[in-house]
């Protein structure tokens, strides 16, 4: 037998998604039949492929367009059906208890006199949004598309880094990673127990249409966009078509007396739900910020008469907020009476002095992150960090502590990976996508990110990040 | 779920077509003037090619003579040219871009490819020998772009604002391509009847895909008013201007009746009258109203019917509708 592809790999210590998996035995033997050069082969027409299908996102620079394709990692990341099982309750629990919170949030308020969570934290969040208060919404949902990120430290324990509660995205790549699998590794994949994802739209659209306001009886959903020049663009084109409706932006919705309406050859035509890929601050000019040319002036009237249904719903993003995340084990708690099932990642909210001292004392030690920013931008990771860049983030903390978290350096598990026509161990993390209309359905699996760079934790795109089929198999 | 169109896609996918239509052609004409220019007629040929496209005054602003080289450069593969067949691709793919919920994966994927060729050519590819080959692959790469839509395309709404740009587009492209070669080749009235090159009038229909059509229809001699009868008035030339009228004046009407439109009446008419022009005109009256006058007074109609068109389906003020169909968007 030909030596397996896998056998000079050596995950040097780290928690390997590949070797560890009690259902990766097929999948490992499978790829032992194939050699290197196969595999370099099968990957660079992947890429291509992907390229060709305009499976990218865009990046502007003298005012010309630069097309880039998420790069594509053909080995897949396996997770067994138990190992999913325990995600996908712990995700179903967590969204549970964020809808919970944002209804408390934007009604009562029992969580803040009570005491669970610092008031300040959440009425002076820049995510707040007091026009929410005493609205009424289908099934309580605010949270309808959720990504959670998940990592896992090197006793392969999974923990929570990040809810994103907003407009997630990323599971077009998803979808098209395995379409991609499907077509370039046909062998790999057959009649191995994996599970479906491609009725992520069908659910999408049911979700949506549950939360249509009440009395709608075929409720027209809109994807509402930025349009083309959005990096994100080809997800919301993946997105709509998959749920087979049109693909608007602002200046096709127009409200009339507090209805939304979108201009069609046939002339205004009623708009029941919008799935909005535009953050709050951009809705609606009226409402917001009034420069925004990508909004739709008197959005906010017609959700507030109850006319129309947005998703997400304005407001969560005082529930994916960085400092949050430190309380959603006691939020968990306080709504729902259980232990997280899956735990967060330790975390010390530098607003507190106790927790600023410590992470100014363990700073070589610890991960300091803002609580504002996405897409990994403003990390500084202590043990990667130079003497300079540590000094430059103790006198961020100092001036700001409030803008800031601090959470052990988790060692993030690995999987392998095709560099430069070798297989070397990469850290992963995983977000998988949870759709929630009257009740919460997760996608099997979900976005495995993939830092491309030797010893790198940050997967995310915009740092050198990739991408991997992720796998559930029986 | 419904039958409705954004008006914003239908605007789209008309000019898509319109683009896909424009470089075809302006392929079409380059191929032939590269294959039947090599006589007496050469230079001005290629000077013609740029007053078709009324681009006089931007040509010459960055080159000093309309050669085969500089004229092929500006027109295949300059960027920064609006009218070039890279830039209408260009277009074409922006349009397609947007339009991705509704159009077929195969139809972009198709158009991306094809601009991402168009992109990577430089000006190695356009030496003489390899012209000929460069002007079919692209030519070919319209046309499969055609056939992909006619055997993908879902035939709702958007399927009929697409064709109604590809004819009307074709429509005044065969008026263009007819105006400026006939007054190349014959400059003055009076020259009718005189000895004339009949090798340029067959160029003139290869480059309209219809010098067998034409042949089988005249089997004696070519007569430049024959020529201009079967490009404009023939009912079964696919290119010809009362057939790209009568296809547009049937899409419309029955786009508006199975969907309810209820505007776009003007177009209608404009369209419908057209029709009847065309339907009644011979030749020689054209000719002896002046041929220059009528493709003139053609093309402002097309312009109006465009005008109309985005009014009262594409979502534009009349204001805008005005720099809009002037204008590549």
């Amino acid at each position: 037998m030909d030596r397996s592809i896998l056998d000079g790999y050596d995950p040097q210590g780290l928690y390997c998604e590949m070797l560890r998996s009690s259902a990766s035995h097929v999948i490992r033997e499978r790829l032992s039949a194939l050699s290197i050069d196969a595999l370099k082969v099968r990957a660079a027409a992947a890429n291509a492929e992907l390229y060709n299908l305009g499976i990218t996102f865009t990046i502007y620079s003298d005012a010309r367009t630069i097309d880039r394709i998420l790069p594509f990692d053909v080995l897949p990341r396996i997770l067994s059906a138990d190992e999913w099982r325990h995600i996908e309750r712990g995700i179903i629990q967590r969204i549970t208890a964020i809808n919970l919170l944002l209804d408390d949030v934007y009604h009562d308020q029992h969580l803040l006199r009570d005491g669970v969570v610092p008031a300040e934290l959440i009425l002076g969040n820049r995510n707040y949004r007091p026009l929410m208060r005493g609205i009424d919404l289908p099934h309580k949902t605010y949270v309808n598309i959720c990504g959670t990120d998940i990592v896992r430290d090197e006793r392969g324990t999974f923990l929570v880094l990040e809810d994103n509660a907003r407009t997630p995205s990323g599971v077009s790549y998803v979808v098209e990673n395995r379409h991609m699998m499907l077509r370039a590794f046909p062998d790999l994949l057959d009649d191995i127990g994996l599970r479906p994802i491609d009725n992520y739209g069908a659910k999408l659209i049911a979700a949506l249409q549950e939360v249509a306001p009440a009395g709608v009886a075929d409720p027209q959903v809109v994807l509402l966009s930025p349009g083309t020049y959005n990096s994100a663009y080809f997800e919301h084109v993946f997105l709509a078509r998959e749920m087979g409706v049109p693909l608007v932006e602002g200046p096709d919705l127009v409200v009339d007396d507090d209805r939304v309406f979108m201009r069609t050859t046939g002339g205004l035509s009623r708009v029941d739900v919008i799935y909005r890929r535009i953050n709050d601050d951009y809705l609606d000019p009226e409402a917001f910020v009034p420069e925004s040319m990508l909004g739709v002036p008197g959005l906010m009237r017609a959700y507030r008469a109850g006319n129309v249904a947005l998703a997400n719903a304005v407001g969560t993003g005082v529930a994916d907020d960085k400092a949050v995340y430190a309380y959603m084990p006691r939020i968990i708690r306080y709504y729902l009476g259980e232990d997280p099932i899956l735990p967060n990642v330790e975390t010390h909210i530098c607003r507190e002095p106790k927790a600023l001292r410590y992470t100014l004392d363990r700073l070589a030690e610890l991960v300091v992150k803002p609580v504002g920013e996405a897409g990994g931008y403003g990390i500084t990771v202590g043990p990667r960090a130079s003497l300079q860049e540590l000094d430059e983030c103790r006198a961020k903390l100092a001036a700001d502590p409030a803008n800031y978290i601090s959470q052990p350096c988790v060692n993030l598990s690995v999987a392998p990976t095709l560099i430069d026509g070798q297989i070397e161990p990469r850290h992963v993390d995983l977000r998988p996508f949870a759709v929630t209309g009257s009740s919460t359905w997760v996608l099997p699996g979900g976005l495995t990110r993939v830092a491309l760079r030797r010893g790198s934790l940050v997967v995310n795109s915009s740092q050198g990040g990739g991408s991997k089929d992720t796998w559930v198999v029986e | 779920m419904s039958d409705v169109l954004l008006a914003r896609y239908a605007d789209c996918i008309f000019w898509l077509a319109r683009y896909l239509e424009r470089a075809e052609n302006l392929a079409r004409i380059l191929d032939v003037n590269e294959t039947f220019s090599r006589d007496s007629h050469g230079g001005q040929n290629w000077r013609s090619i740029v007053q078709l496209n009324s681009d006089d005054e931007r040509f010459f602003a960055t080159h000093s003579a309309a050669t085969a080289q500089s004229v092929v450069k500006f027109y295949v593969i300059d960027g920064d040219n609006p009218t070039s067949i890279v830039s209408a691709i260009r277009y074409a793919r922006e349009n397609a871009r947007t339009l991705r919920p509704l159009i077929s994966t195969e139809m972009w994927v198709q158009l991306n490819v094809f601009y991402n060729r168009l992109a990577a050519l430089g000006e190695g590819d356009l030496m003489p020998g390899r012209l000929a080959a460069l002007f079919g692959s692209i030519k070919e790469d319209c046309q499969t772009h055609t056939g992909i839509t006619e055997g993908t395309f879902f035939r709702d709404q958007g399927w009929y604002f697409y064709q109604l740009g590809r004819y009307i587009e074709r429509a005044d492209q065969t008026t263009r391509l007819l105006d400026i070669k006939y007054h190349l080749l014959l400059p003055s009235p009076s020259a009718v009847g005189s000895p004339i090159d009949v090798s340029q009038w067959n160029a003139l229909l290869r480059s309209a895909a219809g010098y067998h059509a034409y042949r089988r229809l005249h089997t004696a001699n070519t007569t430049p008013a024959r020529v201009a009868g079967f490009l404009l008035l023939n009912q079964a030339f696919p290119r010809s201007l009362h057939h790209c009228v009568r296809e547009a004046g049937r899409l419309l009407g029955e786009v508006k009746s199975r969907y309810l439109l209820r505007h776009g009446n003007a177009a209608a008419e404009e369209l419908d009258r057209l029709r009847g022009v065309l339907g009644t005109l011979d030749i020689s009256t054209i000719l002896g109203e002046g041929l220059h006058e009528f493709l003139d007074l053609m093309q402002q109609q097309l312009i109006a019917v465009t005008r109309d068109l985005s009014i009262a389906f594409f979502g534009y003020s009349p204001e805008a509708s005005q720099a809009q169909t002037v204008t590549p968007q």
